[in-house]
Order: C-alpha cells, then structure tokens, then sequence
C-alpha cells in the first residue's frame, strides 16, 4: 500500500513529466495560456494517461512479452492509444455529452502527446504490474495538470505586467517554466 | 526469420482488432448529427471571417441549426444565402437588404483644408489618440487609411484624401464601422441611394469655414421630402431609409451638394471589380 502511494507522489512531483522529465513541453506551452484551457486539457490528460497506461500495461504483460515482442512495443502502444482515444471520444459522445463538452478538443489532440507515450514506456521499464501503471499513470498526469494550471497561473499575471521588449511574449513563459522546474527539482530529495 | 514473422502476425492481429473495435464503435457510438446543420455549412459561405458574431461558420451553423441565430445572420452570404437556409430550416429568410458600407464624409483635399503635414504613424486611431486632426474640420475622414488596412475585402480605398467604399466588394462585416475613430463609416441598406455624407453637427457657419462639402444644417431638404424621409438631427440631416423612395429632390435643393444622387459610385471605386480579381 505505502509503495502505491509512493508511485503516485513520485510521479506527480518528484518526477514530474513536464518538469523533470521534460516530456509533453508542447502542449505545456502551448494550452497554458489560459486557466479554463489548462484546466481542461489537465482533465482530459487525466482521463487519457489513466487508460492508456491501463491498457499498455495489459497489453505488454499479455501479449508483447510472451512472445518476445519487446522492441515492437513503441509502435504498438502508439497505435493501440491513438485508437482507444479515438474509440473513448465516440463512447463518451453518445454516452456522456457533458463530459465530451468539456473535454472538447483536447481529448483527440493528446492522442499524440509524448508524455502519454512515454508513461506507458516508463511504466514498462519500471516493470509495474497492472495497478502500480494505473497509479502510475494516474498520479503523472496529476504532475501535468498540476504543473500547467501553475503555469497558466503565473501567465496570467505576467500578462497584466509592463517587462522589457526583448523577453515578452515566448521567452518570459520560457524563463517562468524553467524557473518551475528548478522548484520542483527541490522534490527529488522528498522521501517517507 | 521466425522473429520477424512472428512480429508481423501479432502485429497484424493488433491491427485488425483495434480497426474493427474502431468499427464497431463507431457504428454502436454513431450520434446523429442534425442533417441540417450539415446543409446548412454547405451552404455558408466557409470563410470564417466571424462577422456574424460566432467562432466560425460550423458554429454559426449549429446556432442557425438551434435556433439561436437567425436564418439570415451571415452577413457575408447575404440574401441568396439566407433564402437557401431558409428553405432547410423551413422558415421564410425575411428578405434581407443587402447593406453596404458608407463612408460619410465629403472632406477631400480640395474641399476641407489640411492642417499642415502629419508625419507620425500612418493610422487614424494613433492620430486620434494623440488629439490630431488632419484637417480643419474635427469631424471628417482623416484620411490615413485605418478602415483601408482592416478591410478585408479590400473594398475600402482613398479617393482624394477620403476613404471610398467599393459596394461592389464590401460584405457589411463591419469592421471598418468599429474601426474609424470618428465613427464616419455606417452599414446602409445597398439600394438606398440618397445618403446624407457628412457628420459635422456643427452650426452652419462653423462648417462653412472648415469645408465646403459640408452639411450646414440649412434644412432645405426637409422641406423638400414629401415622404417624411430626411429629418434633422440637431443642424446634421438624417436620412429614414424606410421612408425614401429615393425621388432625389433634397439632393437636388442641397446647396452643399452633401446628398448623394441615386447613384453614388465614384468611377475610381468602380473599376475596383477587376484589379480584386487580379490579386
């Protein structure tokens, strides 16, 4: 149980996928310039990384590593997340709208987002059995959302602030990121 | 040799069943979409411009679809294509006039004196900002062109230090109206040709010495409109455009000729149709 919840922190702060991984930087700059869309994309990362490390799981223990298909394992999951995304998004519009609404556009565009590739590797090379990749999963995209709800924070009162010409715009946003980094590093030496 | 057989059976067995658990998802998840609202995005016009006040045109559809928007709510579309989606929704399109853009103002360098030479940044609303006038009078075009670089029709042009609408090419999205910062541009009905072209509202003296095309609040035309059409507004006329029959004698008696003809093109606007169709 203690290891459970060890993976779950360890994966939100103290190797958190945007900050000290640096994975799925892309839609970290990209969605964050708003609260609202960040919060979004966070629950649809959520929701996406949860499953896919899920099935990935499943998927590897069952079928890849039986028949010792470990090299296969990156097109495979790519393929295999993209499809389950696309199939959840059909579920989810006929039988939740609600949450399709919200979800919106964000839910097919992670389908390719590398953080959620990633963790399904990850998961695999940590050799997790099937709940500890769900927590796994489960608790990095809580550091996704987290870490981009943070930066959205922090964008908005950049905003609103007078800064010299030659940092506005993409550099500022770069600066405040990296800057975050360094302060979720002050994680890594967090231990129970 | 038997690795990478083994690989491609697996694989492809991967492959076949996401593709038919794709398959059969989509077929069991299907949603119907309104088939109407799919018609009527056929029939918009797809540019997205915004004009009429949603995100694009797959969301103005969904309005028009819901009820939200009105048949006739694109602007750019006009008539032909509110009769078209009248027909899908099955309600009559209200007969839509085609309105226009007007620039309402007559100051051009010969009529309205320029207050010397303006060398800042080349836009109305910076000029503005800063308190300048370009010309002796406070209220006419200013003549940098704002409405000129916004237009995206590329209708708008200067003639003779005033901006000039090509009614041929403006699709009434307004832009321009927003843009002007002394409000001179206003969307009139296309087939109303009797338009008041001045917005000075100051007393007729006044006007006379700033420009010579100007409105001096005489009111001659009132009295010549039998149809209740022209009224003044404080010693500005204001045209009713639902009253005119466009019979042109207050045009005629307007001794600031500040009333347009029933028909106003300017042959620099007019030939515009062809240089479009080059760029």
């Amino acid at each position: 149980m203690k290891s459970l919840i060890l993976i779950m922190i360890s994966g939100a702060l103290i190797n958190n996928v945007v900050l000290n991984q640096f994975l799925g930087i892309c839609s970290f700059l990209g969605v964050s310039k708003q609260m609202k869309a960040s919060a979004s994309l966070g629950g649809a990362v959520i929701f996406v990384m949860t499953i896919a490390s899920a099935v990935a799981s499943l998927l590897y223990n069952y079928v890849l590593a039986p028949f010792g298909l470990d090299f296969m394992k990156t097109i495979v999951f790519i393929l295999v997340i993209a499809a389950l995304v696309q199939i959840v998004e059909m579920f989810l519009k006929k039988k939740s709208p609600a949450v399709y609404q919200a979800l919106g556009i964000y839910l097919p565009l992670i389908t390719t987002n590398c953080a959620v590739l990633g963790i399904a590797l990850t998961n695999v090379q940590n050799e997790y059995n099937f709940i500890q990749s769900v927590l796994a999963g489960f608790g990095t995209a809580v550091g996704f959302t987290l870490a981009i709800v943070l930066l959205a924070g922090i964008r908005s009162r950049i905003h609103e602030e007078d800064l010299p010409r030659p940092v506005r715009g993409a550099p500022i946003v770069l600066i405040s990121a990296a800057l975050m980094s360094i302060a979720f590093m002050g994680f890594s030496g967090l231990s129970f | 040799m038997n690795t990478i057989l083994i690989t491609t059976i697996v694989i492809t067995v991967i492959g076949i069943i996401v593709g038919a658990g794709l398959v059969f998802t989509g077929k069991k998840f299907f949603v119907p979409v309104d088939e109407r609202e799919a018609a009527v995005r056929e029939c918009l016009p797809g540019n997205n411009c915004g004009a009429c006040g949603y995100a694009g045109c797959d969301a103005m559809a969904a309005a028009i679809v819901s009820g939200e928007a009105p048949v006739n709510g694109c602007p750019v579309g006009g008539a032909p294509v509110a009769a078209k989606i009248g027909g899908i929704m099955g309600t009559d399109a209200e007969a839509l006039e085609r309105k226009v853009a007007f620039v309402r103002c007559k100051g051009t360098c010969e009529a309205c004196r320029q207050q010397g030479n303006y060398v800042g940044i080349n836009d109305c609303r910076s000029a503005a900002l800063a308190g300048i006038n370009l010309k002796d009078c406070d209220y006419g075009c200013m003549g940098l062109g704002s409405c000129v670089t916004v237009c995206p029709q590329h209708a708008i042009r200067l003639v003779d230090g005033v901006a000039v609408v090509n009614p041929n090419l403006c699709v009434a999205c307004g832009l321009c109206v927003k843009t002007c910062p002394k409000g001179l541009i206003e969307l009139v009905p296309e087939s109303k040709h009797v338009r008041v072209q001045c917005m000075n509202r100051d007393k007729g003296p006044l006007v006379k010495k700033v420009c010579s095309a100007g409105c001096i609040g005489c009111s001659l035309c009132t009295r010549q409109c039998a149809f209740d059409a022209i009224h003044m507004d404080g010693s500005l006329a204001k045209v009713t455009y639902e009253n005119c029959t466009q019979c042109g004698k207050c045009a005629e008696k307007c001794p600031a000729h500040v009333i347009t003809l029933p028909c106003p093109v300017p042959a620099a606007a007019a030939e515009k149709p062809e240089e479009a169709t080059e760029a």
